[in-house]
């Protein structure tokens, strides 16, 4: 009864029905699932829409530190010391580049790359993260810049990049003054407001590049870059510029100070000149200086080492931290001091056959001159250096008031000088010596003390300052180095940065001062003048002058120095104090050779070329007289 | 002598009765010129992208004319010789072709294409073919023989790898047994096997396709690296917010923060510039062809039209659904273009035949009762 097997009859109607009921299930679906997809984008593009704007902002919108332009240090007229000049420095994105290795054995055969960038490249690549730049080779030359720029494509993530470099255009002559900029450590960032850093390289690592740091910097700017994926640059959204540091307008003058470093010759020492009154410092030398350009770019350890080891010590200054024996450049002052204190008075006489005893003691203080000067008052004492005066001015005033009265000049302290690191020195007193050696005072040491030997120590700008402080008759500012800081050379009246205490010494009678004055004219003019050589050719002006020598190795009783038959290391250090002119002085100052054996001989012909300079006298105008 | 008056009245014929459907036509053309807009912007304004992206719409165009002109009769005809075909090619790409990492091209010298875009459009037509020999709703034995015309070319494009397409092809064929009317109660049968089968998927995934779906469950867990386009590509969207930024202003395009910015993500791009309103938009086009495509596969007099038609409108709707899904971080990561807007001609081109053999099919329905 069941049908045949065979093809059913087809129903086009119910075929064409069922299709058209699966096609509206089919579309009823697509809708849906257009609505959900519609749901989703309007809960992306619109509840959503805020955080993903941020995130696409974060994306795009990077900041960047703008380095300001370092403020600029000039001399008193307008020299510049310390100049910003373009350069090229090669730099290597770690990330970018594909055989780090293989690249810096390259690079190197290009651009004579030493090992001491490669081991700076690899510290400073360590402190940052692998896609920032890190500088391998500073101060490019133009030859190596185009050497670079044609194989450019050979070095994925290497670039040459502009940037400022410090420049010291008089080299040795101002690095003790100046000092330099060096690469921004880790150390330094400890100390400064990383912010405020962030696109620095350099900072002042010494002298006035250190001590006016803050000033000299400048403030960061600030840019609102857009960026693209791979973090390169496309344009500027927004730019707070940075603002550039202040110039420093020195006190120094240029030329005096490089005719100082060059009268020094191949002797070590220092030599630092004051202008009386105002405390400007005008020359502030110590020989040997260093080449400050090279700590710029940077040192490699072995250069760095031979200037560390070097035994004429470059790196050391003289002028702020050397300590000597002021020997006889002290007599003006312990004369002032005595004649102050009522021990002598301006016609007291005392008869000099020679040495000095103690009462009741055996010991000779020997002076110079064998058997002696014969009738001496305090002019006749300075001029002619008469050690037996001082002996016993020294040992009837004690050394207590003899430390009171010293002090007022700056002995013992700091002068305040605008650099760091200066030394204090050394100005004895019983006080002193009880608390540094635990020992009482002994009458010999007041003695000795008299000619500035002993525990004395002074630095040379102490020494120049206290010879400004007699010259401006009592009164002299700070010592300085920086007249004015700005934007502009100060017009009329420098402004200091800080207002500068006056060194102010106690005078009863001018005329105490005027004869200590008197004595210092004689030592240059006198005919007996210790050191009259210096002024045979009779020069157009008065200067003022005292001559010193600060003993390197003691010498027992009744021994004789004769410097010539002195090895030079142990030859005694040769000191000049002078200022001139005499009656209104623009200028004092303080010269050290060390081992130059007699202050008048050595350091004195020193000190008058460089008031010859200083007061406009060439060396021809002085001959035609 | 006779083909000359057959071709005669061939032409007559198309003079008398339109070919192309120009509802359809005009959708096509405004979606595919939106996307040309927002390639311009989406390339970084190369006029040159653009150009080219034209000379292949033309091209898809003419392909779609002509193939709107022939009979759905001949496409049944050839179907299984299509199908062959397609099987075939992919047989060979799996010895000879090339590719990175995955061998999905095969290069005739002249062109270098995918075989599997071939199957796009063969195995529905396969399909269709087999589904007209027999009367309709299809019962067990025509399910299962589909299922076997289907796994087959789906398996071979899975081991390519392509998963992505593999899926596609067979979604593509599965479409026209849903319209041929299996029953309900089958076809929840076969997506609870579907369902239950996953795991064993998982097992013969490759390790890039099984990242792909766990960056898709967690793109954050990876920022930097597999979730970098789903991350950037929603920035993009929600960034471009209810108007948009403004033609060619997409930051996220742009500075190449969004990747395969004028290809598989140009949505993105579209959605920054032009907003949430573009995205609607463009969906109301797609939604506008779909229904379209449905409307006329419903018009045609024969099964194997009906069924042909109405399956290719559902597969342009799956890439679509599946693209937006992705863009949207609703779906995983799989290389599939934005149907007539992202760059590259062999999607644009298939699509556009496809659409085509709808048109033929609308256009030849009175015609092809006569069979």
């Amino acid at each position: 009864m069941k049908p045949p097997a065979r093809k059913p009859i087809r129903d086009a109607v119910r075929e064409a029905a069922i299709f058209r009921a699966r096609a509206q299930v089919g579309f009823f679906l697509v809708c849906a699932v257009f609505a959900v997809l519609s749901g989703r984008y309007f809960y992306l593009q619109v509840l959503s829409h805020d955080e993903f704007t941020t995130r696409a902002e974060n994306n795009r919108v990077k900041y960047r530190a703008l380095a300001p332009n370092r403020g600029l240090i000039m001399d008193r007229h307008g020299v510049i010391l310390a100049d910003n000049r373009p350069a090229y420095r090669l730099e290597l994105i770690p990330e970018q580049v594909p055989d780090l290795g293989e690249t810096l054995v390259e690079l190197g055969e290009l651009l004579e790359i030493s090992e001491a960038d490669i081991q700076r490249f690899h510290k400073l690549r360590k402190a940052r993260r692998s896609f920032q730049a890190v500088p391998l080779k500073l101060r490019l030359d133009e030859d190596q810049v185009a050497r670079f720029a044609v194989d450019r494509h050979h070095f994925p993530g290497v670039d040459i990049v502009p940037y400022q470099t410090r420049v010291y255009p008089l080299g040795e002559n101002l690095a003790h003054v100046v000092g330099y900029v060096g690469q921004l450590d880790a150390d330094d960032l400890r100390s400064v407001d990383s912010g405020r850093y962030a696109a620095t390289s350099h900072i002042g690592k010494i002298g006035l590049e250190q001590a006016y740091e803050n000033m000299l910097h400048g403030e960061v700017g600030r840019e609102k870059v857009e960026t693209n994926v791979q973090g390169r640059i496309l344009r500027s959204l927004d730019k707070t510029p940075a603002q550039p540091g202040h110039n420093l307008y020195l006190t120094i003058d240029s030329a005096l100070q490089q005719l100082a470093m060059a009268s020094l010759g191949d002797y070590t020492g220092a030599i630092v000149a004051i202008e009386p009154g105002s405390g400007e410092v005008l020359a502030m030398v110590s020989q040997p200086g260093y080449d400050p350009n090279a700590f710029v770019a940077g040192l490699s350890v072995a250069d760095y080492q031979a200037l560390i080891n070097s035994s004429r010590r470059p790196l050391f200054n003289r002028a702020l931290r050397g300590g000597y024996e002021p020997g006889s450049t002290i007599k003006p002052y312990m004369a002032l001091a005595g004649l102050e204190n009522g021990i002598i008075e301006l016609d007291t006489v005392m008869m000099s056959r020679g040495y000095f005893q103690l009462p009741g003691q055996p010991r000779r203080y020997r002076d110079w001159k064998r058997g002696g000067h014969g009738e001496v008052d305090v002019v006749k004492a300075l001029e002619e250096s008469v050690n037996v005066f001082f002996f016993d001015l020294a040992s009837k005033m004690g050394i207590d008031a003899i430390h009171d009265y010293l002090e007022q000049f700056g002995f013992g302290q700091p002068t305040g000088i605008d650099l760091n690191g200066e030394a204090r020195g050394i100005l004895p007193s019983r006080a002193w010596k009880r608390a540094t050696m635990g020992e009482p005072w002994y009458p010999g040491e007041t003695v000795i003390a008299g000619i500035g030997q002993g525990f004395n120590v002074t630095t040379p700008l102490q020494l120049a300052h206290a010879a400004a402080v007699l010259a401006a008759r009592g009164e002299s500012g700070q010592p300085h180095l920086v007249r004015h800081v700005g934007y502009e050379p100060a017009t009329g009246d420098a402004d200091h940065p800080v207002p500068r205490p006056a060194t102010r010494i106690s005078t009863t009678r001018s005329d105490h001062l005027e004869a200590v004055i008197d004595g210092m004219i004689a030592v240059v003019h006198g005919k007996r003048g210790s050191a009259r050589a210096i002024a045979a050719d009779k020069p157009p002006f008065v200067m003022a002058g005292k001559s010193g020598t600060a003993q390197v190795f003691g010498l027992a009783q009744d021994e004789e120095y004769v410097g010539d038959e002195v090895p030079r290391h142990l030859r005694d250090h040769a000191l000049f104090v002078a200022f001139a002119p005499a009656d209104e002085p623009s200028i004092a100052l303080a010269v050290v050779v060390e081992h130059g054996g007699g202050g008048s001989t050595v350091a004195a012909p020193i000190a008058r070329q460089l008031i010859d300079a200083h007061l406009g006298y060439g060396t021809e105008e002085i001959a035609a007289q | 002598m006779n083909t000359a008056v057959a071709g005669i009245r061939f032409l007559r014929s198309v003079a008398a009765r339109p070919m192309l459907d120009l509802p359809l036509v005009s959708a096509l053309v405004a979606t595919a010129c939106f996307g040309l807009v927002v390639l311009y912007g989406a390339s970084g304004e190369d006029s040159g992208t653009v150009l080219r992206q034209a000379v292949r719409l033309a091209i898809g165009l003419t392909s779609m004319t002509v193939i709107a002109c022939l009979s759905p009769h001949h496409f049944r005809v050839w179907a299984p010789a299509f199908y062959a075909l397609g099987l075939a090619l992919l047989v060979l790409v799996a010895f000879l072709g090339e590719g990175r990492g995955a061998q999905r091209w095969l290069d005739l010298g002249i062109i270098r294409f995918q075989p599997s875009e071939i199957l796009k459009l063969s195995l529905p037509m396969m399909l269709a073919w087999y589904m007209h020999r027999s009367s309709l709703p299809p019962g067990w034995r025509q399910l299962l023989v589909s299922l076997v015309i289907v796994a087959v070319p789906a398996v071979l494009i899975a081991r390519q790898p392509d998963l992505g397409t593999a899926m596609l092809v067979a979604t593509s064929g599965l479409f026209v047994v849903f319209l041929a009317g299996l029953s309900w109660r089958l076809i929840t049968f076969f997506c609870v096997s579907a369902m239950a089968l996953a795991p064993v998927l998982w097992h013969f995934m490759h390790d890039y396709q099984r990242g792909r779906v766990l960056t898709f469950l967690n793109p954050e867990s990876d920022p930097l690296g597999s979730g970098w386009n789903i991350i950037q590509s929603k920035i993009a969207v929600g960034s471009g917010g209810l108007f948009g930024k403004g033609w060619m202003n997409s930051t996220q395009a742009h500075l190449e923060f969004l990747p395969e910015r004028s290809t598989d993500f140009v949505l993105a791009v579209l959605a920054e510039e032009f907003g949430l309103l573009g995205v609607l938009l463009l969906f109301a086009l797609y939604l506008y062809i779909i229904g379209r495509c449905l409307w006329l596969a419903g018009q045609a007099k024969d099964s194997f039209s009906r069924l042909l038609a109405g399956a290719l409108g559902l597969t342009f709707f799956v890439y679509v659904m599946v693209n937006a899904g992705m863009i949207s971080g609703l779906l995983p990561v799989v290389g599939v273009p934005l149907p007539l807007i992202s760059y590259g001609g062999t999607s644009l081109i298939s699509l556009l035949t496809s659409f085509g053999l709808i048109m033929s099919v609308y256009s030849h329905r009175r015609l092809l009762n006569r069979y």
